[in-house]
């Protein structure tokens, strides 16, 4: 098993997402991570879609999405030539002894603290998913009371866009009935 | 030019302007808007009895005629209804265009009355499918629905229409062109696999042509014809493929899979080279994978990119249209064949005649005199001819019809293959004729079936539309109980369907306003199919009462490898290794 990065991108329609989670359920994948937004064009949303598989069927389940009408194009992120992130929020126990360390730790991992209660703070990370998983082992032994993680973003390393191509726009006639 | 209307109005102008002539539907309360502009239409609408019935229908006269078929229901239990044919179509690839009402947008998602979520669904099962709420996306919704049914590879799109979208004031305007960007399907092979393809061609020497439902779809058999004469290669043709090559050619080995003949089940198995053309692996014709036909390269020409190497690695995979393929395939080997390069497959075609001489496809008639189903379907094919266009239902009788009846044209064999519908042959007879009235149409069909969907003989009826249905009576669910003969001990649990006694399909046939028949003689069968092609002003239903113990043979058990194939029950073909 291997962790596969693929970014889609899509018409900004209704549904869209139902239909590329159905496939991927279908086909019995696990999505390890999603994250939808919009892109530089109107119209068109990009999913980042972390998947845990083998090679093959990779390949099948790309082919398969790639037939759905309003998935424009998928590209398969190279872990080395491109830069991804995730931000979590975690609020951690943070007494008067603890606090700190705590805070330690946020400056460590040039994390942010973004909310302070009396026994706890909420801090806030971005990182690779590595980096966080670090910084959530540091945090783990003050106890981590709530946590929220975005899915993974990614982007392509060097100036090339991979909307550029796809967007072009593409018309087709439609048959006129002759009156 | 946009004209100001009710969104209903705008519903079937937009499919008049798409160039539908006939729907199939059953009204309702979502879709009743749509129904009064409808009686002023160019459009035939075709009341049917249910809307599974609409379905089918559909799917027959698309498969009949290449066009777009079009079914029409209401929302909730109307639209649920058509789920079955429209994954049925999404199997087999027809192109399909249903159109269903749906509650007024500020009901949806309330479990209003006769609300379902139709376009949640039928996502796995459509090629496309629309929910509209605003009335002005009616037209370029209709346009692009019909746009993707129809062209890469053809399915079905539903199109779930708001009832209040159906009543609101609109503009109707019918879009000139188009903007699909996630839509673009590649129909021109690439030349370097087209040259690859050949290479391996001149180098094989035991070539076939595996030919399937794509190259129906594609209207490709002129273009099949052409390369197979050209190089020589035995053709072996699946059950969605019966017709795209002649029965009657000598280099056509029949149909391959579970069900195949002992020639075309062997050439696959001992190739050297798949030649896929529209087709797409299924496992009912490949049997257990990894024993399937190992020492074969493949060449995969499919304008689905999904379907190449998804079941078999393609050693060359090609993307396109199977017409250009067979094409630019033909131009090819022409070329190389002018410069004195051809196969030889001498060798090789001599083996599978004598396998074909030594397995032809038989049965047994049984020794009281009773009527074999085989013998029914094989007179069947004689008397009506090549151009009469058969359907089926699923089951025993439909691998007779598949084996029996004899098919040189493409669009005369039309069942459900991929999703395998009882059920399927009176509707789907019934959209054959319609779209096809000169042509004579045979539901053939099975008592399990023929009782799920006979209610459709009303519509003919009613309607002109005088299809032949021959019930292939055993007075079982044949296909099940020969799975019980063969693997649960005989032991036949809920097989028995006691249809000689209950219901008289004759009665049955005359009360649904047809013309209902019985023969369970071998010597009156020719006699009762004349009397039957002789009526042409109703429906006929021929209740063939035939004896119940016939199996289908050849039969490679389900999961099992090929090579285990029987001709008859415990009877395995033998070959000489040294043959090939």
């Amino acid at each position: 098993m291997s962790k596969h990065t693929l970014s889609v991108l899509v018409e900004d329609k209704p549904g869209v997402l139902a239909r590329i989670a159905a496939l991927f359920s279908r086909r019995a994948f696990n999505i390890e991570s999603l994250a939808v937004g919009p892109t530089e064009h109107p119209d068109v949303s990009r999913m980042t879609i972390v998947v845990d598989v083998e090679g093959t069927p990779l390949e099948q389940v790309t082919k398969q999405l790639n037939k759905l009408v309003e998935v424009i194009k998928i590209v398969e992120l190279d872990p080395t030539m491109s830069v991804n992130r995730e931000l979590v929020m975690v609020k951690v126990a943070a007494t008067v002894e603890t606090r700190s360390q705590v805070l330690d730790a946020v400056q460590l991992f040039r994390a942010k603290v973004i909310d302070v209660a009396p026994d706890a703070v909420t801090i806030q990370i971005t990182g690779n998913s590595g980096k966080i998983a670090d910084f959530l082992a540091v945090l783990a032994p003050f106890g981590i009371r709530e946590l929220v993680q975005s899915g993974q973003v990614a982007i392509g390393r060097g100036s090339r866009s991979i909307s550029e191509r796809s967007l072009r726009p593409v018309t087709v006639p439609v048959p006129q009935a002759t009156a | 030019m946009s004209e100001e209307m009710t969104g209903a109005q705008s519903l079937i102008k937009s499919l008049e302007a798409a160039g539908t002539e006939t729907i199939f539907g059953i009204p309702g309360g979502a879709i009743l808007p749509a129904y009064d502009p409808l009686m002023d239409s160019s459009i035939r609408h075709i009341l049917v009895r249910h809307e599974q019935g609409a379905g089918h229908a559909a799917q027959g006269y698309a498969s009949a005629t290449g066009r777009v078929g079009v079914c029409m229901a209401t929302s909730g239990p109307g639209a649920t209804n058509l789920v079955t044919p429209i994954a049925d179509a999404h199997m087999d690839s027809v192109p399909m265009v249903a159109v269903t009402g749906q509650v007024g947008a500020s009901m949806i998602g309330t479990d209003a009355f006769q609300e379902a979520d139709i376009r949640g669904i039928t996502m796995p099962i459509t090629k496309h499918n629309f929910l509209v709420t605003d009335p002005a996306d009616i037209p370029r919704t209709v346009a692009e629905a019909f746009h993707i049914a129809s062209t890469g590879r053809p399915g079905p799109v539903l199109v779930d229409v708001a009832k209040s979208a159906l009543q609101a004031d609109t503009t109707f305007e019918w879009p000139a062109e188009l903007h699909l960007p996630g839509y673009r399907p590649v129909t021109r092979p690439h030349a370097k696999q087209i040259r690859e393809a050949t290479r391996l061609i001149l180098e094989s020497r035991r070539p076939v042509l595996y030919v399937g439902g794509g190259v129906i779809r594609a209207a490709a058999s002129k273009e099949l014809a052409s390369l197979a004469a050209l190089t020589g290669m035995p053709v072996v043709t699946t059950l969605m493929a019966r017709g795209a090559f002649p029965d009657s050619h000598p280099q056509h080995l029949g149909m391959p899979g579970m069900h195949g003949t002992v020639a075309a089940v062997a050439g696959l198995q001992r190739s050297d080279l798949i030649i896929s053309l529209g087709a797409r692996f299924d496992d009912r014709v490949t049997g257990n994978l990894d024993s399937f036909a190992p020492g074969a390269k493949v060449i995969h020409a499919d304008i689905d990119p999904a379907e190449i190497g998804k079941n078999r690695h393609a050693d060359v995979p090609i993307v396109g249209d199977v017409r250009e393929v067979l094409l630019d395939l033909v131009k090819a080997l022409q070329t190389e064949s002018d410069a004195g390069h051809t196969g030889d497959f001498e060798a090789w075609v001599e083996f599978l005649a004598g396998v074909k001489a030594t397995y032809p496809l038989g049965y047994d008639k049984p020794a009281d005199g009773t009527l074999s189903p085989q013998y029914v379907i094989e007179r069947l094919g004689a008397l009506s001819g090549p151009d009469t266009i058969y359907t089926a239902g699923v089951g025993q009788h439909q691998m007779w019809a598949a084996h029996y009846v004899g098919y040189e044209k493409p669009r005369t064999w039309i069942n459900s293959g991929g999703l395998g519908t009882m059920g399927f042959a009176v509707p789907g007879a019934m959209g054959a004729k319609v779209g096809c009235p000169d042509q004579t149409v045979w539901a053939i069909d099975g008592d399990g079936c023929f009782q799920m969907t006979n209610q459709e003989l009303a519509t003919c009826a009613i309607n002109d539309i005088p299809i032949k249905v021959a019930v292939i009576n055993n007075e079982s669910l044949g296909m099940v109980r020969q799975w019980q003969t063969l693997f649960y001990n005989e032991r036949y649990s809920n097989t028995d369907l006691h249809s000689k006694r209950i219901p008289d399909f004759v009665k049955l046939a005359d009360a649904y306003g047809c013309v209902g028949l019985a023969c369970e003689k071998p010597e009156d069968v020719d006699a009762t199919i004349e009397k039957a092609m002789g009526i042409n002003d109703v429906p006929v239903v021929v209740d063939f009462r035939v004896h119940r113990d016939a199996m289908v043979w050849p039969m490679v058990a389900a999961g099992t490898s090929n090579d285990e194939i029987k001709y008859a029950r415990d009877l395995a073909p033998q070959f000489d290794e040294d043959d090939v």
